[in-house]
């Protein structure tokens, strides 16, 4: 379990004031001026170093992403765009980041945006996130009062500027490029890769897209040492991570916690268990709605991070734990994730904008049993003519479930037909 | 270069290429549907998937660029499963309505459906039926058809630069339309008809018209504009069903007009199909030894002067030499090609015609258009200029009349006193042209045709050469003209000799009756009623303005019905070819004046078109050159002298109806009402 020493969002539920002056005294802008005197590559190499992986989703390494910057100024300006976006059904961890400590974003953005070379921060925040959007821009205007963003920043004599921008509320624009095309005032849509933003990014210039958790996380990485930072966790999986735990269990939450937590002590620690006990658990979504869920005798003993998820078949993801205990209709939970995808396809590519209304319409036969048992298998390889086959990662997140449910509950799945055949023939 | 292997093969392809275009040239079909090579690469339809090794998912094509020691495989498992995977979800909500589509028999997605699709579908739930939208009288909708490929929606955006077109909605409820309901204002708007990969935007004015295999395909040249855009006739019988563009790069790359396309419904009306000679003031049905008696008698002891003729702005080459041979053999020299009285001059081919050629557009770095609306003179001229303005670097210039011509320039004034000052090098956009490396102007007939039109040519002149637009082998010196015979007529040297009348001298003797036998072929744009003191022949396919006129109305073909020689305005010359027979009696026309000169006893030196040609050639050595341009020697031309203040005026005011065919052709009435006379309505209209 995590000591309370090594945590990094101490004002995660807001027991303090989010303002400048509390940000401080936990240690925020603390030496940011002489983190940014170590240079670019310095910055780089520690955050590689920490084995920081992407907070967002995909966990891909975040000092080797920014790395990807040209590392000499092409002529174009260059940004760093945090994806506050945070749409992905379970997951509410950016949305405390940024009401109750926002300046650890606004020194991250900093810190990040120097290590590879931006002129200025874009945050994206999610349309319906108002309160949050709010808090983030005064405290980014306390920032800029206090001469720690703008020009010279922190006096560091790098000049640096932080936006903050609200979505309008589409899910497809947390994908990074659908991102930067609606920051840009087009239709949210995700662009084809290559070009990766890294060379054509917003309006065409040089881009890194972060989640907020990640760039928050980076100027205490620099202050602790990128060797704390791996010391949590084990290894290609360290540090800390923030989960988001809802659904069945006695006291849902959003928790801090060490990378590799047994998803059993996770639940029980801080969640107050499973609903009825630890036997009662059916099912666990463990990284938010995209992925595949896990039956009970995985969760038993399954440890919390990235390779130990994808070794069953499922993912971190956004570290969004939904639990789900006997009394749920697994088929109707995921029959409504399903339904989730297919409103939110942005219909750009044919196998996610055409695949997602027919998984959803077969899903919703399942959960009555009015289907044929052939059409699971069906219902299976259509999941896997999406799968891998769009322009962005929105058509493997609808497969994902489906696949699940399929591989661990066709049992399930198949009584339900022959249930109501049987009481259709009566 | 980039070393590629693709399917075991290694090839050698240029850099900056897609995987798929390398693919093609290793002779791999890639099928797809979003991919076009003429719009931005949307990579959306994923029907190109290959296999790219060491990547773990398989790439669209369309949008990947090759990389040297890229390995692809585009005939795996894997590749095959993910397109059927793809054409199964295309299908699945498509409505299987081919037996009704018009698209049937050249459908991509029926087509390629054969390739990869299933001999059965596994979809059982309702499929999406989507409300149809109105986008004009030319593009017809079945929006439950439209598999999302954008292409309609990039060309209007791109090509035509109107952005009318968008995608509302998402995911499976994503439409394509326009956002509000409107026409799709462009002149370029019927190609997305062709765009179309399946039956979602097919022609208004051809639904249910025909199939195309019933159709018999004619390769032809257009002459609604004198661009000489490449055509594909398809006719069935002796009607002209549709036309459909052809690709040729270097003039109207795979586009066409909408005029182009549609004003041949005009060609089944109002047809002249029999000869008519003027009996006690009617006109009457009269046989061809009749006609042309009646013709001769007035002809034959004419002095020369008293003769004239007129040559109208669809003619073919042949016709005009034989009526050039017709005329001169009558000893006149009052003959003329230039019905809007343009002062050009025969002879210096460099001062009459596009010499920087459409397609060097493209490499030119700075433009100044003169008394032109190309948009509605040449649109696909215009959307070269287009193409190359998006390409961005290209300041323009426009002198004559502010309008929208879907790229951005500069409004420099709006008559001759900006010409003056540029050509004196006193206004700043002097300064543009001659700091550009190939600069070039388009010099219209709306500046050309006034009778101040030879000092402004002088002026253009001047500016060409000041500004360094005739250097080397670039020249950027451009008369754009509106008519297809006209660079014909003026290479054939179709203008009047010494003391011979031009268009307003014949039309003033005439009048004043010094002219007393007018031979109008095919010319129907001037000023009839001067004409009614005089004997007037009129030969030509459309009852029209000229045939009200006449005496003698000699029945002749219209250019989807004769083999016919055209030079664009860049001076390509190019071969029409006939996909329909004349109706009724109507013939070929240069035939009608070989056998008139025969009843004058001034019988013209060939039987057959072939040798005709050979004349042609002799006279216009020019007309030999199918197809090529070359570039024409410079000299003195135009006369330097006062200008007159009015502003410069388009000749064309109605895109749509501009000759004998568009004005009779009822889509074109269509297209008039929507697109030029909507503005004109009040609230008490309808």
């Amino acid at each position: 379990m995590l000591s309370d020493t090594d945590r990094i969002f101490t004002n995660l539920y807001g027991l303090q004031e989010w303002g400048l002056d509390a940000a401080r005294s936990r240690g925020d802008w603390d030496g940011t001026k002489d983190i940014l005197a170590k240079g670019r590559d310095w910055i780089i190499d520690e955050v590689k170093a920490s084995g920081l992986r992407g907070r967002g989703g995909a966990g891909f390494p975040a000092g080797l992403k920014w790395s990807f910057m040209p590392k000499e100024s092409t002529g174009k300006p260059h940004y760093l765009v945090v994806n506050a976006d945070e749409s992905e059904p379970g997951t509410c961890k950016d949305r405390d980041i940024l009401r109750h400590d926002p300046h650890k974003l606004i020194e991250g953005c900093l810190v990040a945006g120097f290590a590879m070379g931006a002129n200025a921060a874009y945050i994206y925040v999610r349309g319906e996130f108002y309160r949050e959007a709010a808090i983030l821009d005064a405290a980014v205007q306390q920032a800029y009062d206090a001469g720690l963003i703008g020009g010279d920043a922190c006096g560091s004599g790098y000049d640096f500027d932080i936006y903050v921008h609200r979505g309008a509320g589409a899910y497809i624009c947390g994908e990074e490029t659908a991102l930067l095309e609606s920051l840009e005032g087009k239709k949210g849509q995700p662009r084809i890769k290559p070009p990766f933003p890294a060379n054509m990014g917003l309006y065409g210039c040089p881009t890194t897209i972060n989640n907020v958790e990640t760039i928050s996380v980076a100027p205490t990485i620099c202050r602790r040492s990128a060797s704390w930072f791996a010391s949590l966790g084990r290894e290609n999986n360290t540090g800390t991570k923030v989960f988001c735990i809802s659904g069945h269990v006695n006291n849902p939450c959003n928790v801090e916690e060490e990378m590799g937590i047994p998803l059993r002590e996770l639940i029980d620690k801080h969640a107050g268990g499973v609903r009825g006990g630890w036997e009662n658990l059916k099912a666990v979504i463990p990284g938010g709605s995209s992925v595949p869920c896990l039956p009970k005798s995985i969760c038993d003993d399954i440890l919390m991070d990235f390779d130990s998820l994808r070794e069953v078949k499922s993912g971190l993801g956004t570290a969004a734990v939904i639990v789900m205990d006997q009394s749920t209709d697994i088929i109707a939970a995921i029959a409504r994730l399903s339904k989730f995808y297919k409103h939110e396809s942005c219909g750009q590519c044919t196998p996610c904008r055409e695949g997602t209304g027919w998984m959803w319409r077969v899903m919703e036969r399942l959960v009555t049993g009015d289907a044929e048992i052939e059409e699971i298998d069906m219902l299976l390889d259509v999941s896997y003519e999406i799968e891998g086959h769009t322009i962005c990662a929105l058509g493997d997140a609808a497969a994902w479930p489906v696949q699940g449910v399929i591989r661990h509950f066709r049992d399930e799945i198949e009584d339900r037909i022959k249930m109501r055949r049987s009481k259709t023939a009566a | 270069m980039a070393k590629l292997t693709i399917d075991g093969r290694e090839i050698d392809v240029e850099n900056g290429i897609t995987v798929l275009q390398a693919c093609e040239e290793a002779g791999v079909e890639i099928p797809r549907f979003c991919y076009h090579e003429r719009l931005s690469i949307a990579g959306n339809c994923r029907m190109c998937l290959v296999e790219m090794e060491k990547a773990p998912k398989p790439i669209a094509s369309c949008s990947m660029p090759v990389a040297d020691g890229m390995v692809i495989r585009t005939n795996t498992e894997m590749v095959k499963k993910a397109r059927n995977g793809v054409m199964e979800f295309l299908l699945i909500n498509h409505p299987l309505d081919c037996p009704i589509c018009d698209q049937g028999g050249e459908c991509d997605l029926q087509d390629q459906a054969m390739a990869y699709g299933f001999d059965h579908s596994r979809f059982v739930e309702n499929k999406r039926a989507v409300s149809d939208k109105y986008l004009g009288p030319l593009v017809e909708t079945h929006m439950t058809r439209c598999i999302h490929c954008t292409r309609c929606i990039r060309f209007s955006t791109e090509v035509a630069g109107v952005e009318v077109l968008g995608a509302t909605g998402r995911g499976e409820n994503m439409e394509v339309g326009t956002y509000v309901e409107a026409a799709i204002s462009s002149e370029l708007s019927a190609n997305i008809i062709d765009l179309c990969p399946v039956g979602a935007l097919t022609s208004k004015p051809y639904a249910f018209e025909a199939r195309p295999w019933e159709l018999t395909k004619t390769e032809s040249i257009d002459v609604m504009d004198a661009v000489g855009s490449n055509i594909r006739i398809d006719s069935r019988g002796r009607e002209v069903m549709r036309i459909l563009p052809m690709l040729n790069e270097e003039v109207n790359e795979e586009w066409i007009s909408d005029k182009t396309r549609y004003a041949c419904d005009g060609l089944a009306r109002q047809r002249l199909d029999k000869p008519y000679v003027k009996k006690d003031g009617k006109l009457r049905p009269v046989s061809w030894n009749e006609a042309l008696a009646a013709i001769a008698e007035r002809m034959q002891d004419l002095d020369g002067d008293k003769l004239a003729a007129i040559a109208g702005d669809l003619c073919d080459a042949e016709a005009m030499t034989a009526l050039k041979g017709l005329i001169s053999s009558m000893g006149s020299t009052n003959v003329d090609c230039r019905q809007n009285g343009a002062k050009l001059q025969a002879g210096l081919r460099a001062s009459y015609i596009f010499n920087t050629t459409i397609a060097g557009i493209e490499r030119a770095d700075a433009c100044l258009i003169i008394g032109s609306n190309p948009r509605i003179e040449a649109p696909i001229i215009n959307a070269r200029l287009r193409k190359r303005a998006s390409a961005g670097d290209f300041p323009v210039g426009v002198i004559g009349e502010n309008v929208d011509l879907t790229y951005r320039f500069q409004h420099l004034g709006v008559g001759a006193s900006t010409v003056k000052e540029i050509s004196e090098g006193t206004h700043e956009f002097f300064d543009v042209l001659k700091s550009a490396e190939r600069p070039m102007l388009i010099l219209g007939q709306g500046a050309l045709s006034r009778p101040d039109g030879e000092a402004i040519l002088a002026s253009a002149r001047l500016i060409a050469e000041d500004t360094g637009m005739v250097l080397g082998e670039w020249n950027g010196f451009n008369v754009l003209h509106t008519a297809a015979s006209r660079v014909a007529g003026l290479d054939l040297g179709l203008v009047p000799g010494d003391a011979g009348r031009d268009v307003a001298g014949i039309l003033d003797g005439a009048a004043s009756g010094e002219i007393e036998f007018v031979y109008l072929l095919g010319a129907d744009e001037i000023n009839m009623s001067k004409l009614a003191n005089a004997f007037v022949v009129y030969q030509g396919h459309h009852g029209d303005a000229g045939a009200h006129a006449a005496d003698v109305i000699l029945p002749g073909a219209a250019y989807t019905e004769k083999d016919g020689t055209y030079v664009n305005t860049e001076g390509r010359v190019q071969r029409g070819r006939r996909a329909t027979f004349p109706p009724g009696e109507a013939r070929e026309d240069w035939t009608i004046l070989r056998a008139l000169s025969d009843v004058l006893g001034k019988t013209l030196p060939y039987d057959n078109i072939g040798e005709l040609r050979a004349e042609m050639v002799q006279q216009a050595p020019a007309l030999g050159q199918i197809d090529i341009v070359s570039p024409s020697s410079w000299g003195d031309f135009g006369v330097l002298g006062e200008m007159a203040e009015a502003p410069f005026k388009s000749p064309v005011a109605n895109f749509y109806m501009t000759d004998p065919i568009s004005r009779v052709s009822e889509t074109m009435a269509a297209c008039t009402e929507v697109f030029v006379q909507d503005g004109e309505r009040t609230g008490t209209d309808g």
